[in-house]
């Protein structure tokens, strides 16, 4: 089994009289793209907006961040099971329109928070700033429950970047990479010398808003499972949550889940990458323990040296990615986690809320406490009033001069546990 | 270059005062360089000059903390150096904490402060966040290596140039968590942590956990019938509109709010400020998370003696350690002294 992935460069984004791709720019119907998302009934209000890399603009809150892709091969969108008809994700062929992403935004449910600059300091901190973003920002209606606000807004973001993904599907990519998928005993039997190593995947999954969908399967009510790698890259991972958006995956990290991609990158040279054990972060003790147990088991199923484990979020899933990790680790299967650190605003304060002795090899996403100084934007895209309530902001965020002091906790994506980023934090 | 004004605090053994008879000798000080000064004025950068040397007894200053605090702070004042050098103190305990001292009273005057210290003197874990501490042998013997590290980081320092991990300037960690941008992303170091671990060659954690208090739970109380029970909560519960504005996350205080006449936490009264779990049901029943409801019920019963009028709350959602230990440290002794013996702490 293979999956080819047709990368095609955008170099520009534009509202246009058909949506299409044309010498590296990707046009917008902007009359059509938003008589389709209105014709959601919890949707009151649609507007687009468009926002490039280097402009004084800001984007407050965000709900979610996706690339636009589609299956050539196949009618419809991608995110089987969630925004098109269900199919196995991960083969064939996907083509991929890079350097372009839909950002949701508008009313979001509870806090409004996440920040993407365009330029300035944030920017250096959030891969997002450096996309050419369709930027659509939506208002519900009155009177539906929280719950129902949440599933349109996904929705929503979900069916906006299949709609643009549409305008790759007869265009002949720059560049494609073959991605091969064997069965369990042919990564034994293939690669006797490598050493074999799994990805342990975790989700969020504590209610609303620090919601994950797998096949549009809520995560929190699912047991630990399996994946090849390739499934993320036709969107069979869904984002449901924002807040505290420094470390929480939107659906395009999942889609370029970068340990899914460098882990592929060295497969068959001096690792043997077998596969993907997706589990959940759920918020009761029971739950934590079924599915660490469960997950350290398909682990020792899949018959690998060594995993590497990535959390999301931070505080209540320490304990998960600690369970995850001493229950591998008791199996004589080696590990290495990826997290964030909350470790004040000083630095001072220890910068997670569990660990274990076994724990002995962590890579750190950065100080997600430390202060950073956005300046004022010509433009805001959203609503930044809110920046004092939100995660990472306090009493006194905002200045006369309409800059704001906040923690990278309220950049999205800016301490990423996935291992996007370049940041990181050292001990001085 | 703008010449640089360097002050070095020493005892008064090293201050050229004398030995353990003199260690009850009050802060001095001297508009020249003394003792080991003379010779780091030799290693310092050339624009960096030693105008002052504040040389007092380890006994006196340990056993006269305030007032050689504040002597040494306002020598400073008349000093108003960049930058403080104190010792190298190498194994000694009391000079060790007087050096840190000193190093704390100079970060609080907004003056950076370099020391020398073998790992295991007591005053690099009280102060190493306030100054650089340059790793020393455990002896005077030591002098000569110790030196040239404080120079080169005293040097930097005066002259605002960056200072580099530990393991470059060869100071003891300061356990500060500092961000930085390094040349891979996290997905590839962690893989080429993972291989190392494989292979078992030697790899570098980028956070090595620290030791983790665990706090063993107390005995269980056998009768609560004439027992005052409190409510303590890191669940965000605060009235309506968060009059103190605990923040959604990285909470840097806490609320005390009255229940007195209450026999419910209403939805119209109440809400969560916590951002970091759904607070949908919370909202609809603020009961659920401060359960006031229950706590008069047994107080009704007689199960418990009485519930204590207030309710302690704030957000656990981000806040760091060092914030919820001395949340907790002036919450409980607030409860202890209102003769509260027991507390029903709810998370979320």
């Amino acid at each position: 089994m293979h999956l080819k992935v047709g990368n095609i460069f955008i170099k520009d984004l534009q509202f246009g009289p058909q949506t299409e791709v044309k010498n590296q720019t990707l046009f917008v119907n902007k009359d059509e793209l938003t008589k389709l998302l209105l014709a959601d009934e919890h949707l009151a209000s649609v507007e687009l907006e468009i926002a490039h890399p280097g402009e004084s603009v800001r984007i407050m809150p965000v709900k979610d961040v996706i690339e636009p892709r589609v299956k050539p091969e196949q009618e419809g969108g991608i995110f089987p099971g969630m925004a098109s008809k269900m199919f196995t994700a991960g083969s064939g062929l996907t083509h991929v329109l890079k350097g372009v992403s839909v950002v949701t935004t508008g009313k979001i449910v509870g806090y409004q928070e996440g920040i993407i600059d365009m330029s300035g300091p944030g920017a250096e901190l959030c891969p997002f700033s450096k996309l050419h973003n369709l930027v659509v920002v939506a208002q519900p209606v009155t009177g539906i429950t929280p719950y129902q606000h949440e599933a349109a807004l996904r929705l929503m973001g979900l069916k906006a970047a299949n709609y643009l993904g549409e305008a790759a599907r007869k265009i002949t990519p720059d560049e494609t990479i073959s991605y091969e998928l064997l069965p369990l005993h042919a990564y034994h039997e293939n690669y006797p010398d490598l050493p074999k190593v799994a990805y342990v995947y975790m989700l969020q999954s504590q209610g609303l808003l620090h919601d994950t969908y797998f096949y549009g399967v809520d995560v929190k009510n699912m047991v630990p499972t399996l994946m090849h790698p390739t499934e993320v890259m036709d969107g069979a991972i869904v984002s449901g949550n924002c807040v505290s958006a420094c470390d929480k995956n939107t659906t395009y990290h999942h889609l370029n889940n970068p340990v899914v991609h460098d882990l592929l990158a060295r497969h068959g040279k001096d690792l043997c990458f077998v596969g993907c054990v997706v589990t959940n972060e759920n918020v009761t003790l029971l739950d934590k323990q079924r599915s660490s147990d469960l997950t350290a088991k398909l682990v020792e199923f899949l018959g690998v040296d060594g995993v590497i484990i990535t959390e999301e979020g931070f505080g209540n899933p320490d304990t998960d990615l600690m369970m995850n990790c001493t229950k591998i680790e008791g199996k004589g299967i080696k590990t290495v986690l990826i997290t964030d650190e909350y470790a004040g605003q000083d630095g001072t304060s220890q910068s997670l809320a569990d660990g274990s002795p076994l724990a002995n090899a962590i890579v750190s996403g950065g100080n997600a406490n430390a202060l950073i100084t956005l300046p004022a934007m010509e433009k805001v895209i959203g609503n930044v009033d809110p920046v004092e309530v939100i995660a990472g902001g306090f009493k006194g965020s905002r200045s006369t001069d309409d800059s704001i002091t906040v923690e990278l906790q309220a950049i999205i994506g800016a301490t990423n546990e996935l291992g996007f980023n370049k940041l990181t934090a050292r001990e001085y | 270059m703008e010449t640089k004004r360097i002050v070095v605090y020493l005892n008064q053994f090293f201050g050229q005062i004398g030995g353990e008879e003199e260690a009850n000798t009050p802060p001095q000080s001297f508009d020249k360089p003394v003792g080991p000064g003379m010779g780091l004025q030799q290693l310092l950068p050339k624009n960096c000059t030693i105008v002052g040397t504040i040389v007092c007894g380890d006994g006196y200053f340990n056993e006269n903390l305030e007032e050689a605090s504040a002597t040494v702070q306002k020598m400073l004042d008349n000093f108003k150096p960049h930058v403080v050098v104190a010792g190298p103190a190498f194994n000694a305990g009391r000079y060790g904490m007087a050096c840190g001292t000193v190093g704390k009273i100079a970060h609080e005057m907004g003056i950076p402060a370099v020391s020398g210290m073998y790992p295991e003197n007591p005053g690099v874990e009280s102060y190493r966040q306030y100054l650089y501490i340059v790793e020393t042998g455990n002896s005077a013997a030591s002098m000569r290596t110790a030196l040239p590290s404080m120079a080169k980081l005293a040097g930097k320092l005066a002259n605002h140039e960056s200072i580099g991990t530990p393991a470059e300037e060869g100071y003891l960690s300061r356990g500060i968590r500092r961000n930085i941008f390094v040349e891979k992303r996290g997905s590839e170091r962690a893989i080429e942590m993972l291989l190392k671990k494989l292979n078992n060659e030697g790899f570098d954690t980028e956070y090595p956990i620290p030791h983790f208090d665990r706090v063993e739970p107390a005995q269980a109380l056998t009768d609560l019938s004439k027992v005052t029970v409190a409510l303590v909560t890191s669940g965000g519960i605060v009235p309506k509109g968060n009059p103190d504005r605990i923040e959604a996350s990285s909470a840097s205080h806490y609320g005390k709010y009255s229940i007195k006449d209450l026999t419910s936490l209403s939805s119209d009264s109440f809400e969560t400020a916590h951002g970091g779990y759904d607070p949908v049901y919370a909202n609809q029943a603020p009961d659920r998370v401060v359960p006031v409801d229950a706590l008069r019920a047994l107080e009704k019963e007689g199960k418990i003696g009485q519930l204590f009028p207030y309710y302690y709350s704030t957000v656990g959602n981000g806040t760091s350690v060092a914030n919820a230990k001395s949340f907790a440290a002036e919450i409980a002794q607030e409860l202890v002294s209102e003769g509260v013996q027991a507390v029903i702490l709810t998370s979320t």
